[in-house]
This record gives structure tokens, C-alpha cells and sequence, in this order.
């Protein structure tokens, strides 16, 4: 069970998280709060005639938010707004109910597992709300609650 | 002396059937009892017996089964007088919890004693049930909130303490034991430097009163509040101690049943002491099963609990501090009950799950104190909290699950 939580691909990506940085020339960006364990979580967006040019995070976390983030930023890249709002459905659905798994998800897979562990959810979710924030320009924090 | 082999654990063990199971197919290790403990069989029978034998309403019936239930209710209320060392059975009112116990004194007695400019005084310690009252209390009266502050190990800084008082202080609030660290705060002398100001002291006794006696006599302290949920009773009840003429002083806080003597529309006179604070129906069996779990603690004896529990800390001190890259948050040289530490390159919200998946069960998080994590640097610990059925193969357990973070992670 632990291994299927602890994905190799997760415990990589929460010790070298990519495109952990901010991003100077961001036109789009919202931060994200988990009062739970206070965690934070900054997403930031370059967006350019509806498609997403670069995306970074910043913040504290723990292993799960901060894979899950560090692999929203790399799913996102050189995706169209309408295709990132899908794909957080999906990721969301995915997580959050007990449906057969999606399929065309790719590495976001490794995520599977978390929905046998409802407390973690909401750490696996932070970056998407923080994105969805971001996305449709409600600037100020938002939590994960 | 009581000594160590004075508990019989394994006895003990027993009588607390929800530790005898798996989790995710390991046997059980319950650390968790800084956020409540587990109860006791003689505390659930009672709960039962009274519902399938004695409930009924107190205080108004003339019938027997009423007759009952009155007697249970205010027998717990004597127990609860001794468990305290309090001089008055009057002196113990019925509450929700410490919570609860703690907002009462900040709308009774707070609201008319603390006016504009004056002082309350907490400490960097303090649960959020010990902050936020007071704040909301200042707020209300322009008064100010003012704060002990903690020394690296997590102790009080006592001088700066006896700076902090003046003539403008109304109040002290303290814990007596902190749930994040474990620290067992001087409030001897902390009620004494008070009094030395005229100024009354309330003890948050949460923390405390499963881990040690507690003598609010001996202490002096003006309150004492604590929950049931967290010495082995149940949840939804607690006490608040007050000296009589305190309370006595206070006016009212929830209107209502029962705590009054006459009313008219014209004028309402309210009962004694300490119905005067018991408005409406009060969770009955929620007192007849505390006042069984402080008969099951009588049994066992609070001074070898006390025992017991010290040597079970000092054992997991050391197990704790034997492992690399981890640090114990809270050192103070009098502690009680809690390990709190953070491990290096471990989130505690991912130690925390491995150690579930271990069957460990512990508290990660900030531990409604946000300003000790704070005080420290970090956002949350992992937190390990003893009950004297713990045992040295829980702790053992303990440092195995670590090991076994430590090996998924990888540091
Ligand atoms: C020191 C301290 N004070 C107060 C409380 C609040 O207790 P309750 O939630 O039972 O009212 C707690 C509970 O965690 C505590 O640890």
C-alpha cells in the first residue's frame, strides 16, 4: 500500500520538483492554502493567445502536493486554457470518486492511489485549485478545503 | 514511592478493548491520546447502564427514575471535586469542554473586568482554545493581549513574564501542560507572581490532568478547566473549576433551565452556585461517564500514572534521539506525555500516513498551535502522545516505523 501512495515517479518529483521557481513574467498567477497542514502552494502562468507558454510553482509541502504540483506543471505546458480546465476534471475525478480510472491521463497515473487514502486528498488537489484559481483570475489566496 | 512495576499494563491493557485490534493489518499503536483518549470498559458500561436503566431528566422530576439520574449526576460532580482537590462541590460546574470552560471565564468574568486598555496575558504555548477567546475578548474592549514568550526548548521565559505584569493586567491564562510540546509549565509560580498583582489566574488543564494530580488548592490557581474526552471519559463534557467567590462575582452566561431560581418578565433571579451556569439539559451521561473514568483513575492511582509515564517519556526520548535527522520539538525540562519532532527531508503529513499504514497512530499537523510552530520554524510536527497503557513496545513500534519513513524516503 505504500507503494502505491509512494509512486517512484511521486517521491522523485517531490525531491527535484521541475519548474520550481517563480516566474518573473507570469500574466497569470493565485495562491493556494491548505489549512489542514499549512501548507502553501503559488502557481504561476505565462498564457499567450489562450495557450499556456510556461507554468512554475512555489511553495512548502509535503511529498504528495509537492509531486502533484511539480507534474501539473510539466502536464500543462503548451496546453490551451479549455484543455488545462479538462484535464483538472479529470485529475479531479480521478482522485475524488470511485469510478473506473480515467485513461488518458499519463503520468498523472501515478495519483491513482491516493483515492484509497481520502485524508490526502486534499494535498493531491492543492496546485489544481491553486491553477484553477489562476486560470480564471481570482488572484487572491484560495484553500484547499 | 510508587515505582514503575506498580502498573500492571497488560491489566490494564485489557480493560481498553479498542487497542486489542489491527490496523491495515498491524497490531495497533495508539499515540494519539493528546487528541483524545481511548475509554476504559467501566466508562462505556456506565454510559450504557445509564441509558438502559437511569436516564432521565434531573432536577425536575418527582419520580424515581429523575431521583436516579440527579443522584448519579451530582455524585460525579463530588468525584470530580476530589479529582481536583477543589473545597466545594459548588466550585465544579459542567461544561462542553476546556473549550467551552474557557469562553465562559472570557464572557463572564472577562467581559466585566477587562475594559479598555487593560491586559490579558497568555503564553507562546497556548492551544488555540487559549488564544482565541482572549483575543476576541480584547477585540471586544480595546484591551490588549499580551504574550509570554518560549525559550528554544519550549519553556516560559519566567522573567519575562513578571515584566509583562502591571497595573493593567486583569488576567492570566495559561496551559498547565502544552499539546505540541509537552511542556509542563511552572504555574505554581506563575499563579503566585499573578497573585502578587492582585491578578486571578486561569489554568488550561487539558494536558494535564490524565498525566498527573492536580491540586487547585495546592496550585491556588482561580480557574482550572479540562475536558473529559482526554482522561479517558467521554466527549462532550468538561469541567470548569472556579473559587467560589469568583464565580459567585460572575454573572451568568447562558440563560435558560436550571439556572434560574424564579422568573417573571419583570425580573429573573438566578440559582446558586453552580446551576447558575448550568443552563438547560446538561449532557448527563456524559458526566456519570467521567465521573467513572475518575473512579477508574482513583483505582489505578494518579501518582503511579505519573510514574509510569515519566520513565515511558524518558524511554522514547532517547529511542527518538538515537535516530539521525530527526529532531524532537519541545526539550523543556519538565515535560509530560508528548514527543514532537520533525524529521529531516520528510514532510510530517507523509510520515504520518506511513506510520497509519504501519498502524501507528499519531497526530501530524500543527496541533492548533500555529504560533509554537511558528515559534520553531516549522510549519507542522509529527506528534507521538502517551497514555499509560502505552507501552516500551509501542514506542519500539514507533522508532520501527520511523525507520521504515526513513527508507521510503530515502534520507
Ligand atoms: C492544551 C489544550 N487546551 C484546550 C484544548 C481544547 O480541548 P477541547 O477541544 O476538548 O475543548 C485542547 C485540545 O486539544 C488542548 O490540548
Amino acid at each position: 500500500m505504500i507503494n502505491d501512495l509512494y509512486h517512484e515517479t511521486i517521491l522523485d518529483h517531490s525531491k527535484r520538483p521541475r519548474n520550481f521557481q517563480l516566474l518573473e513574467d507570469a500574466n497569470r498567477r493565485a495562491e493556494g492554502y491548505n489549512p489542514l497542514c499549512g501548507d502553501k502552494c503559488k502557481v504561476f502562468l505565462k498564457e499567450h493567445d489562450g495557450v499556456i507558454d510556461k507554468v512554475t510553482f512555489q511553495g512548502a509541502g509535503c511529498a504528495i502536493s509537492t509531486a502533484s504540483a511539480s507534474l501539473m506543471t510539466e502536464a500543462l505546458k503548451g496546453k490551451t486554457i479549455g484543455e488545462a480546465e479538462t484535464l483538472l476534471a479529470k485529475f479531479h475525478d480521478l482522485l475524488t470518486t470511485d469510478q473506473p480510472l480515467p485513461k488518458d491521463l499519463g503520468k498523472l497515473m501515478v495519483f491513482s492511489g491516493v483515492r484509497e487514502f481520502p485524508a490526502r486528498v486534499k494535498c493531491a488537489t492543492l496546485a489544481w485549485h491553486t491553477l484553477r484559481a489562476a486560470l480564471r483570475g481570482a488572484g487572491e489566496a484560495v484553500s484547499s478545503e | 514511592m510508587p515505582t514503575v512495576t506498580s502498573l500492571d499494563v497488560s491489566a490494564i491493557r485489557k480493560e481498553f478493548p479498542i487497542l486489542a485490534q489491527q490496523m491495515h493489518g498491524k497490531p495497533l499503536v495508539y499515540l494519539d491520546n493528546a487528541a483524545t483518549s481511548q475509554k476504559p470498559k467501566c466508562v462505556i458500561e456506565a454510559l450504557t447502564r445509564f441509558y438502559l436503566m437511569d436516564n432521565a431528566n434531573i432536577h425536575r422530576g418527582v419520580h424515581e427514575l429523575s431521583e436516579r439520574a440527579t443522584q448519579s449526576y451530582e455524585a460525579a460532580r463530588g468525584k470530580v471535586q476530589r479529582f481536583l482537590n477543589a473545597a466545594k462541590e459548588q466550585e465544579i460546574i459542567f461544561v462542553r469542554g476546556a473549550t467551552e470552560g474557557i469562553n465562559l471565564v472570557a464572557q463572564t468574568y472577562g467581559r466585566t473586568h477587562v475594559g479598555a486598555g487593560d491586559e490579558v496575558v497568555i503564553s507562546a504555548l497556548e492551544h488555540h482554545s487559549n488564544i482565541v477567546p482572549w483575543q476576541m475578548l480584547c477585540e471586544e474592549k480595546s484591551a490588549v493581549l499580551r504574550v509570554i514568550p518560549i525559550n528554544d526548548r519550549g519553556e516560559v521565559e519566567f522573567d519575562q513574564f513578571e515584566k509583562l505584569l502591571n497595573r493593567r493586567t486583569k488576567l492570566v491564562a495559561v496551559s498547565h501542560v502544552s499539546n505540541a510540546l509537552g511542556t509542563i509549565n511552572p504555574v505554581r509560580k506563575i499563579i503566585n507572581t499573578a497573585h502578587g498583582w492582585n491578578v486571578p489566574v486561569l489554568i488550561d488543564g487539558a494536558q494535564a490532568v490524565s498525566h498527573m494530580r492536580v491540586d487547585v488548592r495546592n496550585l491556588d490557581c482561580d480557574f482550572y478547566v479540562f475536558s473529559g474526552h482526554k482522561v479517558f471519559g467521554p466527549t462532550g463534557i468538561g469541567v470548569l473549576y472556579g473559587k467560589e467567590k469568583l464565580l459567585e462575582g460572575m454573572p451568568p452566561w447562558q440563560g435558560g433551565g436550571d439556572m434560574i431560581r424564579s422568573v417573571t418578565f419583570e425580573k429573573t433571579i438566578y440559582n446558586d452556585l453552580p446551576y447558575k451556569f448550568e443552563a438547560g439539559t446538561p449532557n448527563i451521561a456524559g458526566v456519570i461517564g467521567l465521573g467513572a473514568a475518575i473512579d477508574y483513575l482513583d483505582h489505578i492511582g494518579m501518582d503511579a500514572i505519573s510514574a509510569y509515564e515519566d520513565d515511558l517519556l524518558e524511554y522514547g526520548t532517547r529511542a527518538l534521539e538515537n535516530i539521525s535527522g530527526l529532531r524532537l520539538i519541545g526539550t523543556a525540562r519538565e515535560k509530560a506525555g508528548v514527543l514532537s519532532f520533525v524529521i529531516d527531508g520528510v514532510h510530517p503529513h507523509d510520515a504520518g500516513t506511513i506510520l497509519d499504514l504501519e498502524g501507528i497512530a499519531v497526530r501530524t499537523g500543527h496541533h492548533c498551535a500555529q504560533p509554537v510552530m511558528d515559534r520553531f520554524g516549522v510549519s507542522s510536527t509529527t506528534r507521538a502522545s502517551l497514555a499509560f497503557y502505552n507501552t516500551r513496545e509501542d514506542i519500539d513500534a514507533l522508532v520501527a516505523g520511523i525507520q521504515k519513513v526513513k527508507e521510503v524516503f530515502t534520507v
